[in-house]
C-alpha cells in the first residue's frame, strides 16, 4: 500500500487531545476507586479462624505460616495457631479464602504498604492492620468454596423393620460411598486434638480415599485396637469440631473407620504386628473393658505376658453388656477378641477379682496390675415403689438382654433418664415387644444422648415425655409396677450459670400406666472387690480413681483406667486410658529394673 | 548511506528493552545497516513453570499457569482449566463458558491495545503507547472489577470461573466497548493509516508463505500470509461456536499485514463481546471440583488449544492419575514466532526494522521460557 498526503496529515490530529483531561488519576489529590471484589491484603477474623491451616496448606508460594498469637489459647477444635503472611511471597491468588472451612479469612481492598523494615512485611491478618476488616473485598461464598460441606448420607434400615429384630440399624458405606465421603477430608487435622486417643484420623482417611483399607486398618490399630467397635458406636467427639462443620457437615470419621475395619474378616491375616520379644515380665488387668482390652494388646506387644480377668462370661465390658446388639453386634466384638487373643492376650471369664481371685494375689503376683472395672452399679431413683417388682435398672436389663436371657418387660415400658442408656433401653424395650416412653426430666435439647440416638429412637417410635420428673412408682393389685406418678417441671436459670434446672410445678402431676420401670440415670463404680486396706491407701475423688498421666494410681504398680478414671466415661476415652497405661506401665516397669540394676 | 564496507560488527539488542514485552537478546552481525545473521538468547526469564506445577497440587496450578505469558494470561487459565476438565470429565455449566469466551475476548482486546503501542513505540511513535496503555486500562478495570486482579486474573479455573459477574457489569462492558470503538478512527490516523507506519511496515519482515506451515507460524502472522486459520472456528470451544465472526486474511505477509490483521481482529473483538453479553444464559457459573487436597485426576492427556491474540496457544496436560500433574507443557506461538522464526526474518533486514519485526511477530519472551 502507497501512503498519500492524507496518510502524512492526519496523524497530526492528535494534537486536538492536547489540554484534554488525562486518564490517570491525581494522587494523592485523588484516588483510584478499588474494585468491591479486588485482592489486596488479607483479614482474618481471629474469633471465627479455628487455626486449621487449610490456607497455609493451600498456598503454592509456601507464604502463610501458622503461628501462636498472643490471646489466642488453643483448644479443643482449635488449633491455638493463626496465619502469618508473607508478602514477599503471596501472589494473591486468594486459594487461601477458598479453602477456608469458616470462612474467616477474606482478602480486602487494602494494597498499599511502604516501610524499610523486611520483616513487617511478616503480616498476621486480624491482629495486625484489623482496621482493614471494615474493607472486605474477595471473601468466601457459598458456592465457591474448594471444600465439600455435604456428607455422603448413610444408609439405615427402615425403622418399621429395626424394631422386629435385633439386626444392625446402619448399613455402614459401600466403597464408592466410602471413597467420596473419605475424599472430604481436608487433612487439617483439628479432629486429632478433640479425640480422647488422638488417633491418626486424617492419616486413617486418607489410606482410604487412596484406595488403601490396609493401610487404613493399620494406622487404626497404631493406638486403638478396638477400631471396628469405635467405628460402630463411637462418640466421636472428632466429628464435633471438624472444621466442615462450620458451615456444613463433618466428614463421616466414624462411618469410615467402621468402613475400613469391616473390609477384613481376620485382622490375624493381615496386621501382622510386630511383637517384641518376652521381657518375662507379667502384667494382670482387672476388667476385660475397652481400657483393659487396649492396655493388654499394647502390653502384649511390647513383650509382657498379660492375663485379663473378667467378671462376665463374655469380654468386652459395657461394649459386651451394655450397647445393644443393633447397635454393636456380638460377632464385630467377637472378631475384635479373637485377634487380641491370637496376638497373645489371656483372657479369663467368668473371673470376679474379689470372689475367684483376691486382689492382694494379683498385686503379689503380677509385675503391674491394671484396673478397668467400670461403672456398673446403677444410681438409685430414690423414689417410693422403686423396688417393686417390675422396676429395674438399665445398665441390668440391658447386661441380661445381651447376654440371652429371655426379659418380660410387658407391654408398656417407661425409662426415667435422658442419656444413652435410657435411649438403649427404650429401643431394646421396643424390639422386646412393648411399647417404650421415655421421661427426662429436663428439655430435648438438654439430653445428654447422642442426638442421632435420639432421633433414631423417635423414628422408630419411641415416645419421649420431657420436663416429666418421676414421683412414685404405684403398684397393682398383683404388687408389680403398674403405673408412674410423674410431675411436670419449668426450666430455671441455673444460678451457677451451668444448663437450667428442672423444678417442680407443684400440683401438675400425671399418671402413666406402664407394666415395667427402667431407671436409667447414671452408674458408679463398684470397688468392694478392693480390700480396705488398699481402698484406704487408693485416692478416690468424688468416686473416681486419682490418676497420674500414666494412669498410675496412688498405690506402686497399680494402674487404673476407664470410667472409674476419667470423666467422659465413654469408650474411646477408656481406649485413650489404656493405651497410655500400657505405656505407663512399661515405663515403670523399666524404671524398676534400671534402679535394681 | 549504502555500506560500502564488508566488516562485520556484532550489536546486542536486549536483553532489556529489545522492543518488545520481557527480557530478551538478539545477537545481531550486522554488515552497515543491514543484518547479515541474527541469532536469539534467551534465559532470562526461565522460571520453570512447567516442572514446578509437577510439584503442585492439581488446584496449585492454577495461580501460577496466568504467569506464563505477562502480557495476555487468560489463554494459559483457560487452557490448564479446559486440559484438566478434559481429562477429569467434568462438565463445566453453560454460564461460565459464556463468561470464558467473555473474558478471552477482553483479554485479545487489550493485548492488542499493548500490541499497537508497542508496535508503534518500535519504530518511534511514541504518542501511540501513551493511547493504547492508557485505554487498555479501561479494560484492565473491567477485570479487576471481575476477578479482583487487573493484570493476573486467576478466574478461569477448573469447574468452572470463581465468581459471576458483578451487579450492573454488563453495562459497564458496553461503555468501554463503545469507547474502543469510538477510538478506532483515530488509531487509524495515528497508526495504521499513518504515511510513517505504512512506509516502514510495508514489504518488511516478509514470512514466505510457502514455508509458513512448515515454520509452525501461528495466528495474524499466518493469516496475514493468505492461511485462514483461526482456533476459534477451526476447532470452537466455550462459546465460540455460537457468535458470529469472520477469519480475515491478507496475502502481503509483511509487518503492515499483520498489522492490519490484528486491527481487524480488534474491531471484531469488540462485536464479540457485545454479542457474548447479549446472548449469556443465566445459571450457575462454577461446578464444584473434588476436595482439592486430595484431588486425583484420572489418568490421561488432554491437548486443549485456545486462539490467543498472538496466535494458537496450547498446553498439553497429563495425568498419572495422582494429586499432583505428571505434566504439564505450554505451547505457545513466542517459541517459533520469537525464536527460529525471528532468526530467519531478520536476515537481511535493516537495523532500524528489528525491533518492528519482533513485535509483530507477537514475541513474548516470558512465553517462551516459562
Amino acid at each position: 500500500m502507497a501512503p498519500n498526503i492524507k496518510n502524512v496529515l492526519q496523524p497530526f490530529s492528535a494534537l486536538k487531545h492536547l489540554g484534554q483531561k488525562p486518564h490517570t488519576v491525581r494522587y494523592p489529590d485523588e484516588s483510584k476507586p478499588t474494585a468491591p471484589r479486588y485482592r489486596g491484603f488479607h483479614y482474618n477474623d481471629l474469633e471465627k479462624c479455628v487455626g486449621c491451616g487449610n490456607c497455609a496448606a493451600i498456598c503454592q508460594n509456601a507464604a502463610i505460616d501458622m503461628v501462636r498469637v498472643e490471646g489466642v489459647e488453643p483448644a479443643v477444635g482449635d488449633s491455638g495457631l493463626r496465619p502469618r503472611i508473607d508478602y514477599g511471597r503471596c501472589c494473591w491468588c486468594g486459594l487461601c479464602v477458598d479453602v477456608c472451612p469458616t470462612g474467616s479469612l477474606a482478602l480486602t481492598t487494602e494494597y498499599t504498604y511502604v516501610s524499610d523494615d523486611p520483616g513487617s512485611f511478616l503480616l498476621v491478618p486480624g491482629l495486625e492492620h484489623p482496621e482493614f476488616g471494615e474493607k472486605l473485598s474477595f471473601t468466601s461464598e457459598e458456592g465457591y468454596n474448594l471444600l465439600d460441606f455435604h456428607r455422603v448420607p448413610m444408609r439405615e434400615l427402615d425403622p418399621k423393620e429395626r424394631v422386629k429384630s435385633f439386626a444392625e440399624v446402619v448399613l455402614g458405606y459401600v466403597e464408592e460411598e466410602a471413597r467420596k465421603e473419605a475424599s472430604r477430608c481436608a487433612g487439617c487435622g483439628i479432629c486429632v486434638s478433640a479425640c480422647p486417643d488422638h488417633m491418626h484420623i486424617p492419616e486413617y482417611i486418607r489410606a482410604i480415599a487412596e484406595a488403601d483399607d490396609l493401610q487404613s486398618l493399620k494406622v487404626i490399630y497404631d493406638n486403638n485396637p478396638l477400631g471396628e467397635m469405635c467405628g460402630k458406636v463411637c462418640t466421636r467427639r472428632c466429628e464435633g469440631v471438624c472444621v466442615l462443620t462450620h458451615r456444613g457437615e463433618p466428614v463421616a470419621i466414624r462411618w469410615l473407620k467402621r468402613f475400613a475395619t469391616e473390609r477384613f474378616d481376620d485382622f490375624s491375616k493381615v496386621l501382622n504386628p510386630e511383637i517384641r520379644p518376652k521381657n518375662g515380665l507379667k502384667i494382670g488387668i482387672i476388667g476385660a473393658g475397652p481400657a483393659g482390652l487396649t492396655a493388654g494388646y499394647y502390653l502384649v506387644l511390647r513383650g509382657y505376658d498379660v492375663d485379663i480377668f473378667e467378671a462376665l462370661p463374655k469380654a468386652g465390658g459395657m461394649t459386651m453388656a451394655g450397647i445393644p446388639k443393633y447397635r454393636f453386634p456380638e460377632d464385630s466384638l467377637d472378631k475384635q477378641i479373637r485377634y487380641m487373643e491370637q496376638v497373645g492376650v489371656r483372657i479369663h471369664t467368668n473371673t470376679r477379682v474379689g470372689k475367684d481371685v483376691a486382689f492382694e494375689d494379683l498385686l503379689e503376683k503380677y509385675d503391674a496390675v491394671f484396673m478397668g472395672v467400670g461403672f456398673h452399679k446403677p444410681y438409685m431413683l430414690r423414689i417410693k415403689g422403686e423396688e417393686l417388682p417390675g422396676s429395674i435398672q438399665a445398665v441390668t436389663f440391658l447386661r441380661e438382654v445381651n447376654f440371652g436371657k429371655k426379659v418380660d418387660v410387658g407391654k408398656r415400658v417407661v425409662v426415667i433418664g435422658g442419656g444413652d442408656v435410657a435411649i438403649d433401653a427404650a429401643r431394646v424395650s421396643l424390639r422386646l415387644g412393648a411399647q417404650a416412653t421415655i421421661l427426662y426430666r429436663r428439655r430435648m435439647q438438654d439430653m445428654p444422648a447422642d442426638p442421632e440416638e435420639i432421633e433414631g429412637a423417635l423414628a422408630e417410635g419411641v415416645d419421649i415425655k420431657t420436663q416429666g420428673i418421676p414421683l412414685e412408682i404405684l403398684p397393682g393389685p398383683d404388687g408389680r409396677v403398674a403405673a408412674i406418678k410423674y410431675g411436670m417441671a419449668e426450666m430455671v436459670p441455673d444460678p451457677k450459670g451451668g444448663r437450667p434446672r428442672p423444678k417442680l410445678i407443684e400440683g401438675d402431676e400425671h399418671l402413666l400406666e406402664v407394666d415395667t420401670v427402667i431407671a436409667a440415670i447414671g452408674q458408679e463404680a463398684d470397688y468392694s472387690f478392693i480390700p480396705q486396706e488398699y481402698l484406704d491407701k487408693l485416692k478416690i475423688e468424688r468416686g473416681r480413681i486419682v490418676v497420674d498421666e500414666w494412669q498410675a494410681t496412688s498405690i506402686p504398680g497399680l494402674f487404673a483406667g476407664g470410667d472409674t478414671t476419667n470423666r467422659r466415661a465413654d469408650a474411646i476415652s477408656a481406649i485413650a486410658d489404656g493405651y497410655r497405661a500400657a505405656e505407663g506401665i512399661d515405663r515403670y516397669l523399666r524404671e524398676r529394673r534400671a534402679s535394681a540394676a | 548511506m549504502i555500506a560500502t564496507t564488508k566488516k562485520t560488527t556484532k550489536l546486542f539488542l536486549g536483553p532489556q528493552h529489545p522492543g518488545i514485552t520481557g527480557n530478551m537478546m538478539v545477537e545481531l552481525d550486522v554488515q552497515g545497516d543491514t543484518v547479515v545473521r541474527a541469532r536469539t538468547h534467551v534465559g532470562y526469564l526461565h522460571r520453570g513453570f512447567e516442572k514446578l506445577m509437577e510439584e503442585r497440587l492439581w488446584i496449585q496450578c492454577f495461580p501460577i499457569v496466568c504467569r506464563i505469558c505477562v502480557p495476555e494470561p487468560d489463554p494459559n487459565e483457560e487452557n490448564f482449566a479446559r486440559g484438566v476438565e478434559e481429562i477429569a470429565g467434568i462438565e463445566i455449566p453453560e454460564r461460565a463458558k459464556w463468561i470464558r469466551t467473555l473474558v478471552l475476548e477482553l483479554s485479545r482486546l487489550q493485548a492488542y491495545l499493548l500490541w499497537m503501542g508497542g508496535q508503534a513505540g518500535s519504530i518511534g511513535l511514541y504518542t501511540m503507547p501513551q493511547w493504547t496503555v492508557g485505554d487498555r486500562d479501561y479494560i484492565l478495570d473491567l477485570f479487576e472489577e471481575l476477578t479482583g486482579g487487573r493484570v493476573y486474573h486467576m478466574y478461569i479455573w477448573p469447574g468452572g470461573v470463581r465468581r459471576d459477574l458483578p451487579k450492573g457489569f454488563r453495562d459497564r462492558v458496553l461503555k468501554v466497548m463503545d469507547y474502543l470503538e469510538s477510538r478506532l478512527p483515530e488509531y487509524d490516523r495515528l497508526l495504521f493509516e499513518n504515511a510513517l507506519f505504512i512506509k516502514r511496515a510495508s514489504g518488511v519482515g516478509v514470512i514466505d508463505p510457502s514455508r509458513a506451515m512448515e515454520w509452525g507460524v501461528v495466528g495474524p502472522p499466518l493469516r496475514a500470509a493468505g492461511f485462514r486459520h483461526d482456533t476459534r472456528i477451526d476447532d470452537p470451544y466455550e462459546a465460540y461456536s455460537e457468535v458470529e465472526f469472520v477469519v480475515p486474511t491478507r496475502t502481503e505477509s509483511d509487518v503492515y499485514a499483520r498489522a492490519m490483521i490484528r486491527r481487524f481482529e480488534f474491531e471484531q473483538s469488540i462485536s464479540i463481546v457485545r454479542q457474548v453479553l447479549d446472548n449469556m444464559p443465566e445459571g450457575p457459573v462454577y461446578t464444584g471440583i473434588p476436595n482439592p487436597f486430595q484431588w486425583r485426576v484420572p489418568p490421561g492427556d488432554a491437548y486443549v488449544r485456545t486462539e490467543s491474540a498472538r496466535g494458537e496457544f496450547a498446553y498439553y496436560v497429563v495425568s498419572d492419575g495422582s494429586t499432583k500433574p505428571r505434566r504439564v507443557h505450554a505451547r505457545g506461538p513466542a517459541y517459533v514466532h520469537g525464536v527460529t522464526l525471528l532468526e530467519h526474518l531478520l536476515e537481511g533486514a535493516n537495523i532500524a526494522d528489528v525491533s518492528m519485526i519482533m513485535n509483530s511477530l507477537g514475541t513474548c519472551p516470558p512465553e517462551i521460557e516459562r
